[in-house]
């Protein structure tokens, strides 16, 4: 059996665990079994990935297996990882991990929860390691469905708005998606011969270029749509506010990275030509999503609009990073998925955690909160500091990456909008220096402020292993970006300007 | 007749028994009508199991009557269908108010089913239109069942009307059809080739004749009010079985009697497939009544299935089958939550299912799971069945039709997540009670809970289905 298949298997146990299970107490418990033997397992793939390649194994993707599964469509059933997939591996187990740990209280109907919360991270995992665009695009599916339910019922203030209207937009993306990859399966095979799903495959007979032009943005914008591409990000702010803790986690830490991976997996590795002759419109289109969604942070009162926007920006650079289309400013871009699934899947940990206790997300009705909060105060500034990009986090080195590849284009086009897109940083500095200040310093504003009760073991553990992820990229970076760059140096060989 | 002939005509020689016995069953007054509806059930699955026998290819009575191995699977599918409705129906037919009317109702179910078969068999046109015929007019007496109930007697009516004149048009298609080959076997029309004005126009009648049966817009004005009037295991009936027959019959008609003209008869199912999806989509989205809702959702579905019949090859008619099999399984699991409700409540309102997850958890999962598949969401069959017929229409080409039709799953979505919402997330003080099912219920809705999980993962199910086309 595939090794990868783990990935697949140990949600699916833990599930099963979860449904046959009598005592709903030991429900987080097998959850947390689960998912910890996922982020174990994860770690190993990663050292076996390492170990395949300094033995030598130059192929583009390790443990691969191969399943004839539609044969009258040639489906397959293909799954392998280069070192992309496996960092978006990491950081899935990563943050499920510490989702699970921070949905410890959850009460209410905890089984279906949990089970709900596996399922997605289970459609997760698929994408990640499918080389088939039909079971890529199944699992791109399974993970955004559980989303309605788990906003509908756990979710907070206008969740039935919310989970409705940010099911349609990304089934709606998903439509158009879909057309585009039934565009590219029907162009497969220009010489002739079988059509077919399989990424590696097509990648390797190429799409003749009409066909690029005409399916690019379909593809792109399908999966845009997920990343939170201006103008078709208004599901992510609503959607992020009213989800509850774990699945603002996921679904900003991971869900919207699907976005980001598969404009680059699908949309620009398959078809670059369509790449090339499109840029120049999602260039515009994401410089908006960045600033954008920066002042649209700074407007916000709302602890979770604030981040929800700050996530639009954040996302908005990751494909801007990507479009800029060289191997620096794509490494970065990863780097930046990475980051910002980390520590926005911490501030949407502890904003959890903070309106747990005072009952309010609403910035100007908070104060002081260090004074009585310390660790959860320490933990939500160093979230802030890697989201301002200051060295020594995770923030960082991405953003460092991304502009430095971006500012190699030398045409006033490429410039301009790079130059546009760095303004965001000081924006985000104004929003993130002004919500530390209000919330966390000055007088506490509120009486029964002072007898609320510092982070628990179960938050703490949640919390701490994402920001040891945060520091960890930050002062180390060179472990990652490697993997990263060794897998795009091959793919730029067919793939750049 | 002899034995083989007998064998090759199995289901309708079988079906003709089982009508007997219902009449004779029906004769007997002091029967007790429970072990009645047992037998019956029971026959019934076991006249399923033997339509699975292996087929025998071959044409009887001067090629009228075609057998293969594709019709076989056809009929198979559809006894399987009525064979869930049978089990689903039982706590309503053993009510004491409907107990005498068992008998009839059986009756006029194998009757209709005896002349879809025929349809699906027929190998020439007047077969098809007295397979039609045999179909449509105890289907009409099926809606009308509940006669004292005034909905139920409208339906009838109204059925009756809407049947007599898409019969009607039809049969004008055929005679025109006839008027410009001189013959009404499919083999000699499917030899010829024929581009006439009234070749044209018969065919568009034809066509029309049985978009009636498929709800197909513009002919779908009748659909809402029967599927409302009629008593719920009628309208499954309607929704499934009924359809499915009309589905197959035009699928061999056009792919096997008019294969050689596709772009006349494409260009017809192209428009109408956008109506279909647009209008039933537009109406299913205002519904408070769950019958209503789920008449303007098949009619949608039957939008969704028009694209198959786009790609004129063996594909399109896999895809078709394929779908139609996992509507049929998903259609019938909403339907049988639906009558345990009913059952046990009477109730059929939208609204009346707020918090039925509270009370009723195996039955809200059953029916989360079926709308899943109704709506196209993986890892559940309607995904698999509907990104094939998308599949399938695009390998023709059309890729704006298909991306209408995937922007309108996406509208269907949102109704689907109505039902979701009011099942989980809508609060209720006072939901449906906690409803407990019989054993044929149970075993019904197990059937189909299988198959819409099974089916798209076992790709031997698409792939027996290709290899018998």
């Amino acid at each position: 059996m595939n090794l990868l298949l783990f990935l697949i298997i140990i949600p699916f146990v833990t599930m099963a665990g979860i449904v046959l299970v009598k005592e709903l107490k030991h429900v987080r418990l097998i959850s947390a079994i689960g998912m910890s033997a996922q982020l174990v397992f994860s770690f190993v793939l990663l050292y076996l990935f390492y170990q395949q390649r300094s033995a030598g194994n130059a192929d583009q993707m390790l443990f691969m297996s191969t399943t004839v599964w539609y044969e009258a469509f040639n489906i397959q059933l293909k799954f392998g990882v280069d070192g992309i997939s496996v960092a978006m591996i990491l950081l899935t187990s990563i943050i499920t991990f510490a989702g699970v740990f921070v949905s410890w209280q959850v009460e209410y109907l905890r089984k279906e929860f949990f089970i709900s919360l596996i399922l997605l991270a289970s459609g997760v995992f698929g994408f990640f390691i499918s080389l088939d665009l039909f079971t890529m695009f199944l699992f791109y599916e399974l993970a955004v469905i559980p989303m309605y339910l788990l906003i509908g019922i756990w979710g907070t203030g206008p969740k039935e708005y919310s989970a409705m209207k940010l099911t349609l937009m990304l089934m709606g993306g998903s439509a158009v998606l879909m057309v585009g990859l039934l565009g590219i399966y029907f162009n497969s095979a220009p010489e002739g011969g079988k059509l077919t799903f399989d990424l590696m495959e097509i990648a390797k007979n190429g799409i003749p270029v009409s066909a690029q032009l005409f399916f690019f943005p379909f593809v792109f914008i399908g999966f845009g749509v997920l990343g939170a591409l201006f103008p078709f990000h208004t599901w992510s702010p609503d959607g992020h506010a009213s989800a509850p803790t774990a699945v603002s986690m996921l679904h900003a830490g991971v869900l919207m990275k699907l976005g980001g991976y598969g404009c680059f997996r699908v949309a620009m590795y398959l078809m670059p030509d369509g790449s090339h002759a499109w840029a120049w419109v999602f260039i515009i289109l994401t410089s908006v999503s960045v600033v954008y969604g920066a002042f649209g942070a700074i407007l916000q009162k709302d602890l979770k609009y604030i981040n929800a926007y700050s996530s639009v920006s954040h996302c908005g650079l990751v494909l801007f990073a990507l479009l800029m289309m060289n191997e620096t400013a794509t490494t970065g871009a990863f780097l930046q998925m990475i980051s910002h699934g980390l520590m926005t899947a911490l501030f949407f940990a502890l904003i959890g955690m903070i309106y747990g206790r005072t009952h309010t997300r609403m910035i100007n009705e908070m104060g002081g909160l260090m004074k009585v909060m310390p660790f959860l105060s320490v933990m939500y500034v160093m979230a802030g500091l890697a989201s301002l990009g200051l060295p020594g986090l995770s923030g960082f080195v991405a953003e460092m990456t991304v502009f430095v590849g971006a500012f190699q284009h030398a045409d006033v086009f490429h410039r301009v909008a790079t130059f546009l897109v760095t303004s965001s940083i000081v924006i985000t500095a104004v929003y993130i220096l002004r919500v530390i200040g209000t919330l966390l310093l000055g007088p506490v504003k509120n009486d029964h402020f002072l007898e609320l009760k510092d982070a628990k073991w179960f938050e703490k553990v949640g919390g701490v292993t994402l920001l040891v992820s945060i520091v960890v990229i930050g002062v180390a970076p060179l472990w990652l970006s490697n993997l990263l760059k060794e897998t795009l140096s091959s793919l730029f060989l067919t793939f750049s300007y | 007749m002899n034995w083989d002939t007998i064998y090759i005509m199995r289901h309708e020689v079988l079906l003709t028994l089982l009508i007997l016995h219902q009449l004779i069953g029906d004769l007997a007054e002091t029967v007790d009508r429970r072990r009645h509806v047992f037998i019956t059930v029971l026959l019934f699955a076991a006249f399923t199991v033997v339509g699975w026998l292996p087929s025998r290819p071959s044409l009887l009575f001067g090629s009228m009557y075609i057998s293969d191995d594709l019709r076989s699977l056809l009929k198979n599918i559809l006894s399987v269908s009525a064979l869930i409705i049978l089990l689903q129906s039982t706590t309503w037919l053993n009510n004491p108010l409907h107990q005498k009317k068992a008998g009839a109702f059986y009756l006029l179910i194998f009757s209709t089913l005896m002349g879809m078969f025929f349809m699906i068999s027929a190998g020439d046109f007047l077969m098809l239109y007295l397979g039609l015929e045999l179909a449509t007019i105890p289907l009409t007496l099926l809606a009308a069942f509940d006669k004292d109930f005034r909905k139920s007697a409208e339906a009838g009516v109204k059925l009756l009307m809407s049947s007599a004149v898409s019969s009607a048009v039809l049969l004008f298609g055929i005679s025109m059809i006839y008027g410009v080959y001189g013959t009404l076997h499919f083999s000699e029309i499917a030899g010829a080739y024929n581009e006439s004005p009234l070749m044209i126009l018969g065919l568009v009648f034809f066509l029309s004749g049985l978009a009636f049966k498929i709800s197909l817009v513009p002919f779908h004005l009748w659909t809402a009010d029967v599927y409302e009037g009629a008593p719920l295991a009628v309208t499954t009936y309607f929704s499934v079985v009924s359809k499915g027959a009309a589905v197959f019959t035009l699928m061999l008609v056009l792919y096997q009697v008019f294969r050689s003209q596709p772009e006349i008869w494409s260009s017809v199912l192209y428009f109408l497939a956008i109506a279909t999806m647009l209008v039933g989509n537009l109406f299913a989205l205002r519904q408070k009544n769950m019958k209503r809702f789920l008449a303007f959702s098949s009619i949608t579905q039957a939008g969704f299935m028009m694209l198959g019949f786009l790609n004129a090859g063996t594909i399109g008619m896999t895809t078709i089958v394929y779908f139609m099999l996992i509507y049929g399984l998903s259609n019938l699991a909403v339907f049988g939550v639906l009558s345990i409700i009913m059952n046990g409540t009477d109730k059929e309102g939208m609204d009346d299912l707020n918090g039925l997850y509270a009370t009723n958890p195996g039955l809200s999962l059953i029916m989360l799971v079926s709308l899943f598949s109704l709506a196209g969401i993986p890892p559940v069959a309607g995904f698999f069945g509907k990104f094939f017929l998308f599949t399938a229409a695009a390998s023709a080409g059309m890729y704006w039709l298909v991306f209408f039709a995937v922007i309108n799953a996406t509208i269907s979505l949102y109704y689907y997540l109505l039902v979701v919402k009011a099942m989980f997330i809508n609060k209720n003080e006072t939901p449906i009670a906690r409803l407990t099912s019989t054993f044929y219920e149970k075993l019904a809705l197990t059937l189909c809970l299988v198959g819409v999980l099974v089916i798209g993962f076992a790709s031997p199910v698409f792939e027996y289905i290709r290899s018998v086309m």
